[in-house]
């Protein structure tokens, strides 16, 4: 099984990261420590009851979504399935709206009808947000399809997780991609689990997840350490470069690790022994301690002279200040009206067209 | 008038449509090169070229769910399902994608797709391949959800359907593609139906029979003998769109008739005329003179056996007799 693993390699000298400027590193640190906060905070309001249903957090996570994104330009499109507050916050949405989302409420990005499986940000590239597991992967490879049909050179940046490799929708995409040369990059966060099923006991494998795209025809990659920043950047470079220079597929999976729950209300993920529960609070501790992206990329920052211990206390508590005004913003927030359940259905409805107003289109009372 | 076939008709919509808007593409399997399984979009590649016109592999998760992708982007998709009963395999995408990503958006999402193809029996092709699913797909708010009886509908409501800026669910019928019918010229100027407007296609003022797709053809069959034989006159409304429907045009047939015949090729329980009864029993109660009936497929998976298949569907005979009984 693919575990985390420390890189014998030196990732900030390859290219793609020694181009980076000092105030670039001290914002990808700072992106990270945002999304930890935020979520920390969204937990907290969580065990208060001020949301409901289910809350994927991606602490631990959080050096795949901000490596990955902050490689991509213009025409570049991100998209993920419902653990997607880390991918949200990294494609610049703000903490008010994605609060607000978590609480039910109008000012939410997605007005309090989606989620927190359901973030969507288009004008930020950012397409969702899918509650359906491996649901998204198809829509990854549209967005690819489109940028190809329109005759930009961009690419498609498609998460999932290793449960989701198993999904058929999963293996329809790579098919597609790979048959019609789609700019598409499926980045398999692989943090070990499933839900309470380890990899182990899910995939049939050869030596990684990512190495069935080779029955496809498709380059796979992987990043061994994915709490590595610079390691996740290089890898994820080289795919966006081949997406865009030659419209081909890529197929990357990234070692990472949660350490929360596989939702907030997950009561077998930290137990003494695996006889009580599906992983242990011991081996929790070993990937927060050995292999956390934030503390990782803090210390090689620190070391490198571009930040500072107090520099980055200071990051934290402007995130921890943002985040609290975004639970005041959500808590202040209006919820939506049962009126509101009934826009945003139809386009047509929405805007009054003359289709809109033709015939019923809702069957109530 | 002239007159062409339901599939010209379609075939005439694509290319219209396709020469209107770059953005509009048809996929599928077997659409391009092979002309279509059932001749649908027959010389539209040979005109248009890979980019407009792509065949898909056997994948309709894949290719379906890449469509709604790509009209999030702004493309227009018009998805061929080789047979609508294979939805089921794609449902994921059609259900929870193109279905729900401009709610769960907040508005935010637009999906512009068509997904069509045949959804009918009667061709003896079994089971598995002769689904009627409208009443499935209009279960789903945010999906509309259309099924043209003639040539003339099928055209006119085609190009609506790829230029509405919802997902839309065109349901055809392999047993109509043959038939003939008036369709404006398309030198006359654009011909376009909107959705969500039904056709009285015969006047009569005893009993009313509603229906959509073919079964608007066997509604009509029915009323010509009842005409004949029995000197009852029937109303026939094509409802033509089921999602949105033209809840004026049912109501304003059932208080000129007081008697409601539905005719409908879905099975009975939850098919689209189970939705109709409902709302003529609550919005035309006192109109009523006698309770509103149903002529549904028999309640069974759709048998092969090419005789009794067809005493599965609706049948003219079905019809007379269930007007009978009520008159
Ligand atoms: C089609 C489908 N089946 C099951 C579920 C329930 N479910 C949600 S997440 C999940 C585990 C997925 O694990 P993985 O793909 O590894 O992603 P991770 O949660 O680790 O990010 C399951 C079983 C679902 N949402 N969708
Ligand atoms: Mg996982």
């Amino acid at each position: 099984m693919p575990v985390l693993a420390e890189s014998t390699t030196d990732f900030s000298k390859t290219e793609i990261n020694a181009a980076l400027t000092a105030e670039q590193k001290r914002h990808l640190l700072r992106d990270m420590i945002r999304i930890r906060e935020f979520e920390t905070g969204a937990f907290e309001q969580y065990q208060k009851k001020k949301m409901g249903g289910f809350l994927h957090l991606y602490i631990g996570q959080e050096a795949v979504a901000v490596g990955s994104v902050s490689l991509m330009g213009d025409n570049d499109h991100v998209i993920t399935a419902y653990r997607d507050h880390g991918h949200a916050l990294a494609v610049g949405m703000g903490m008010d709206e994605c609060m607000a989302e978590l609480f039910g409420k109008r000012t939410g990005c997605s007005k309090g009808k989606g989620g927190s499986m359901h973030f969507f940000a288009p004008d930020k590239n950012y397409w969702g947000g899918h509650g359906i597991v491996g649901g998204q992967t198809p829509l990854g490879l549209g967005l690819a399809f489109g940028l190809k049909y329109k005759g930009l050179k961009g690419c498609s940046m498609c998460f999932l997780g290793d449960g989701a490799v198993n999904q058929g929708a999963y293996h329809e995409s790579l098919n597609l991609a790979g048959l019609w040369d789609l700019p598409v990059i499926y980045v398999i966060e692989n943090n070990g689990y499933s839900m309470g099923t380890s990899q182990k006991r899910s995939s049939a494998f050869n030596t990684c997840l990512a190495e069935r795209a080779a029955g496809y025809g498709i380059i796979w990659d992987v990043v061994r350490n994915g709490s590595d920043l610079y390691e996740v950047r290089e890898v994820v470079g080289r795919a966006v470069e081949r997406a865009h220079a030659e419209s081909r597929p890529t197929v990357l999976e990234i070692s990472t690790y949660r350490y929360e729950g596989h939702s907030v209300a997950d009561a077998k993920h930290n137990k003494q022994t695996l006889q009580e529960g599906y992983r242990t609070k011991d081996e929790i501790e070993h990937y927060r301690k050995n292999f956390d992206p934030i503390g990782n990329f803090s210390e090689k920052l620190i070391q490198e002279g571009v930040t500072t211990e107090e520099e980055i206390k200071e990051i934290r508590k402007a995130a921890v200040a943002e985040t609290r005004a975004s639970v005041t913003f959500a808590d202040q927030s209006a919820f939506p009206t049962a009126e509101d359940l009934l826009t945003d259905v139809y386009s047509e409805v929405d805007h009054n067209t003359l289709a809109g107003r033709t015939g019923r289109h809702f069957f109530n009372d | 008038m002239r007159t062409i076939t339901y599939r010209q008709a379609l075939n005439e919509a694509f290319d219209e449509e396709i020469q209107r808007d770059p953005n509009v593409f048809l996929i599928g399997e077997e659409v391009a090169e092979y002309d279509g399984a059932y001749k649908v979009t027959q010389g539209l590649w040979k005109k248009h070229g890979d980019k407009r016109v792509v065949d898909s592999p056997i994948s309709e998760s894949g290719f379906i769910g890449m469509a709604v992708g790509a009209s999030m982007l702004g493309l227009r998709p018009v998805c061929e399902l080789m047979f609508w009963s294979f939805y089921t395999v794609a449902w994921d995408q059609i259900a929870n994608n193109a279905g729900m990503v401009r709610y769960m958006s907040g508005g935010l999402i637009n999906c512009p797709i068509v997904i069509r193809g045949p959804a009918n029996g009667g061709t003896n092709v079994g089971a598995t391949h002769s689904h009627t699913p409208e009443n499935i797909m209009a279960t789903i708010p945010g999906l509309k959800v259309v099924c043209p009886a003639t040539a003339r509908d099928a055209k006119g409501l085609m190009k609506t359907a790829i230029r509405d800026n919802d997902p839309v669910m065109f349901m055809e019928n392999t047993m109509l593609y043959g038939l003939e019918g008036e369709v404006p010229d398309p030198a006359d100027g654009d011909f376009t139906i909107p959705l969500g407007v039904a056709d009285l296609k015969r006047e009569g003022g005893d009993v009313s029979l509603i229906a959509h797709g073919r079964s608007v053809l066997i509604a009509l069959e029915a009323a010509e003998i009842l005409s004949a034989e029995h000197g009852i006159e029937c109303d026939v409304l094509d409802l033509r769109s089921i999602r949105p429907l033209d809840e004026e045009a049912i109501l304003e047939t059932v208080a000129k008739t007081s008697r409601v015949v539905l005719v409908d090729e879905n099975k009975p329980f939850c098919g689209v005329s189970a939705q109709i009864a409902a709302l003529i029993q609550e919005k035309a109660f006192d109109d009523l003179d006698a309770p509103v009936q149903r002529v549904c497929s028999i309640d069974a998976p759709a048998i092969y056996s090419p005789p009794v298949e067809k005493e599965q569907l609706p049948t003219a005979r079905r019809v007379i007799d269930k007007v009978l009984s009520i008159i």
